[in-house]
């Protein structure tokens, strides 16, 4: 067990009594509201930051925002608590959340689900340490690791060739990868995919907990796992060390609000002092009462939402299959493996077949229909749908990807398929960031050594990363992806017509 | 007593009617509906509180919506009729011995009993053979129709609220497939008076120029809506609204009718220069 950080012992007792009152009745309440709300009855005088002054210092922001909004944007104090260092009202909210989602303990996020990523891989790898994980990961996990200079040992997920889409994590994968590297400190899940692709989290625990080895998960698209009925296993359920739930995203908490959950064997003192690494020290309660209302909101209600997410998406893929042509995949992709699981709210819809790349169905929905969606890809699109949809809109999307299909239809000779290249990682991404570097055109870069990454946006998982080889498959991939108007972003040239790379080739 | 009746018809500018009592008010799964009785205007239909038909002046309203198509298409066998839970679109309809089959799609049932008790001057032809009825959304039922209609109406609620699904292109769309190749859809088609009106109206208007061939706008004078001068839709894949009205067989019909005539019919398509300039903006 040495290389467990801090003093898991500790962090046992601390899991014990927060599960303790395992009871929906005092799910009931939220601290950091009602705190919010004491907090205004006190008609405080403020001489203290935010300087706009529950709004009055700036009318335009307040007539745009609302005066309710502007009067809770506060800075930390005695009754309201402090993120950084919570004692009562934000202590109160962690532990209930923590509660609500079967973890040892809850963190608030404020820098986006980016920030509890980076916090899980900080807590738990430092310079020279190995984790092995997928290759599609969102950037952000690659991010943590050129900050803290860990080398990465990617499991090449499996593709589905008829999607073109990565599938999750094969358990014999991960086994040949740990028997490998038998030195690893953690395993990295991305679960589920932004697909809805699960891999088989509760194996995979179990399997690195045997080798001492943190279990990681990625569950930016899974906050529903710990509510809904029916739903793929959640990561705190597993077994798993460390989750990053969006709550923003099928929660309904502000953007840029987060959960970090941590298992009984995280010293979460340790993991505090990680997140303080970075996080603000003015942490928004507009983010921090939209996480507690949030909480509250799913540990109430969240069975009868989420069956209504399903339902909806249910009927929609049902009527978007038989327009034709259109796939729109569920639980019949899965195989006890590579899918072991499948998350029935996602609405992903292959379009190859309508002879257009998802990215031109997404366009064509936003700027010939007014309807705007997840993203869409060189194969699939994702339509996100929530608690705060309805048929009528539902409606739309189906009779809108009708009409494409009516008048855009074309053969799919040419159509690439293949969202998944295998990296070459020739250096650690820190060392592929911050080592000399050179801008060449993308033919040119070919056979260097990327020092930068590059992306389509959404769903943000690099095609290259820093450190990484630059083959002509790729440089081709991603002449075809901007050609078909996919958001390009990561490198320092906007324009995505030059890439830098490290000094030499490879 | 005083008890009227107050729409606003922009922030600043406000209709009234005075009201003698009020007859119902319910609330359904889309909409609040309301059915008040008045001095001036007889009985009027409410839903969500804007104004829908007053018995004094629908019959503006329900004659342009059908004698305009029905004079242009040398015949209309089958007909789609979506929204128009008020029946004065298919109390028109019905009046035509040609029209074989009505579809009437709308998506609150609760319109249709309301104005089946209240509102019997237009809910009178609910019963006739020919009368299908669907309570569902527009959208999703005329997805699935394909070369089927000469005659589409979409007498719709205004493009917020239950109706909005109605005034988009995947509708447009939809109801292009719906019909045959020499059909016609006409549509409520908002007002270019006031700001907010003439923005849907253009972006209507935009959407239907897309997804037809020909498509034109008509205009009728409706007093209780907002500025009164309202605009209807003609959009058609085959026939000209004008040069093709086929005005000696519309009137060996001998329809009687208190707005609609077959020389009204030509005018209400020559429109105000600022109307056709908006138009022209987004053709």
């Amino acid at each position: 067990m040495s290389k467990f950080i801090g003093d898991a012992a500790l962090a046992e007792s601390a899991a014990g009594n927060s599960r303790k009152n395992d009871d929906l009745s005092q799910q009931t309440t939220a601290p950091i509201l009602e705190a919010l709300e004491e907090f205004k009855q006190m008609r405080l005088v403020p001489f203290d930051v935010p300087g706009h002054k529950r709004g009055k210092g700036n009318k335009e922001l307040t007539d745009f925002l609302g005066e309710r909004c502007l009067t809770v944007d506060v800075n930390s104090m005695k009754q309201l608590d402090n993120l950084c260092h919570p004692v009562s009202c934000i202590k109160a909210g962690e532990e209930l959340a923590a509660t609500a989602f079967g973890a040892a303990h809850a963190f608030f996020m404020v820098n986006g689900t980016t920030s509890a990523v980076q916090a899980m891989v900080l807590s738990v790898c430092k310079k020279g340490d190995k984790i092995i994980l997928p290759r599609n990961v969102h950037r952000s996990v690659i991010n943590a690791l050129v900050l803290c200079g860990a080398t990465p040992i990617y499991i090449n997920p499996q593709t589905n060739e008829r999607l073109g889409i990565a599938l999750g994590m094969k358990l014999s994968e991960v086994e040949a990868a740990i028997r490998e590297n038998p030195e690893a400190v953690a395993v990295l899940v991305n679960n589920p995919t932004y697909y809805g692709i699960c891999s088989n989290l509760k194996a995979i625990t179990e399997l690195a907990h045997r080798h001492n080895m943190f279990t990681l998960v990625d569950e930016a698209h899974g906050t529903h796992f710990y509510f809904g009925k029916n739903l793929p296993i959640s990561a705190m359920a597993a077994g798993a060390d460390f989750a990053a739930a969006s709550m923003h995203k099928s929660g309904g908490s502000l953007t840029q609000s987060s959960f970090l959950l941590c298992g009984t064997r995280v010293n979460a003192k340790h993991v505090r002092q990680v997140i303080n690494l970075t996080q603000t020290t003015s942490g928004s309660y507009l983010l921090l009462s939209s996480l507690d209302i949030s909480r509250r909101n799913l540990a109430l209600h969240g069975e009868k939402i989420f069956q209504q997410v399903e339902a909806l998406v249910e009927y929609a893929r049902v009527e978007i299959n038989q327009i034709g042509d259109y796939y729109a995949y569920s639980q019949e992709l899965i195989n006890g493996d590579s899918v072991y699981d499948f998350d029935i709210t996602k609405l992903s819809i292959n379009t190859l077949d309508v002879g257009l790349a998802g990215i031109e169905v997404y366009d064509l929905l936003r700027d010939e229909y007014d309807i705007q969606i997840e993203f869409g890809d060189i194969g699939n699109i994702l339509a996100y749908v929530s608690v705060g949809d309805n048929y009528k809109n539902i409606e739309r999307l189906i009779g809108a990807l009708s009409e494409i299909r009516r008048l855009y239809k074309r053969d799919r000779a040419g159509m690439l398929r293949h969202e998944y290249i295998t990296p070459k990682v020739v250096t650690t991404p820190q060392e592929g960031f911050y080592g000399e570097k050179e801008s060449l055109t993308l033919e040119e870069s070919i056979g260097h050594i990327c020092a930068e990454f590059v992306m389509c946006y959404p769903p943000g998982i690099p095609i290259l990363a820093p450190g990484e080889a630059i083959t002509e498959e790729i440089i081709e991939y991603i002449k075809y992806a901007k050609d078909k108007g996919c958001s390009m972003t990561g490198p320092e040239d906007m324009e995505i017509n030059r890439l830098n790379v490290l000094r030499g080739g490879y | 007593m005083e008890l009227w009746f107050s729409e606003n018809h922009t922030e600043t500018v406000k209709f009234s009617i005075k009201v003698d009592k009020q007859l119902v008010s319910v609330q359904s799964e889309f909409q609040r509906i309301d059915i008040f009785e008045s001095e001036e205007f007889g009985r009027f239909l409410t839903l969500d509180g804007y104004m829908m038909l007053t018995e004094k002046d629908e019959f503006i309203y329900h004659e342009m919506i059908t004698h305009v198509p029905m004079a242009v298409h040398p015949h209309v066998r089958k007909v789609l009729v979506i929204g128009a839970g008020d029946g004065g679109v298919i109390r028109e309809l019905t009046r035509y011995k040609e029209v074989e089959h009505i579809d009437f799609v709308e998506i609150d049932e609760l319109v249709v009993k309301v104005c089946r008790e209240y509102l019997p001057q237009t809910a009178c032809c609910f019963d006739d053979p020919r009368v299908h009825a669907y309570y569902e959304d527009g959208l999703k039922f005329v997805r699935k129709h394909e070369d089927e209609y000469d005659l589409i109406i979409v007498d719709s609620t205004d493009p917020f609220g239950p109706g909005e699904g109605l005034f988009t292109k995947e509708f447009y769309g939809n109801c292009y497939k719906a019909l045959k190749a020499d059909g016609i859809m006409v549509n409520q088609h908002e007002s270019p008076f006031y700001a907010a009106d003439a923005r849907a109206m253009k972006r209507a208007h935009k959407r239907i120029v897309e997804s037809f061939a020909i498509s034109r706008v008509y205009q009728a004078h409706i007093p209780t809506y907002p500025s009164g001068h309202w605009l209807f839709g003609f959009a058609s894949k085959k026939y000209h609204p004008v040069h093709d009205l086929n005005a000696a067989g519309w009137n060996a019909l001998n329809l009687k009718t208190g707005y609609y005539n077959t020389n009204l019919h030509k005018g209400a398509f020559y429109l105000p220069n600022y109307v056709q300039e908006m138009l022209h903006d987004v053709e």
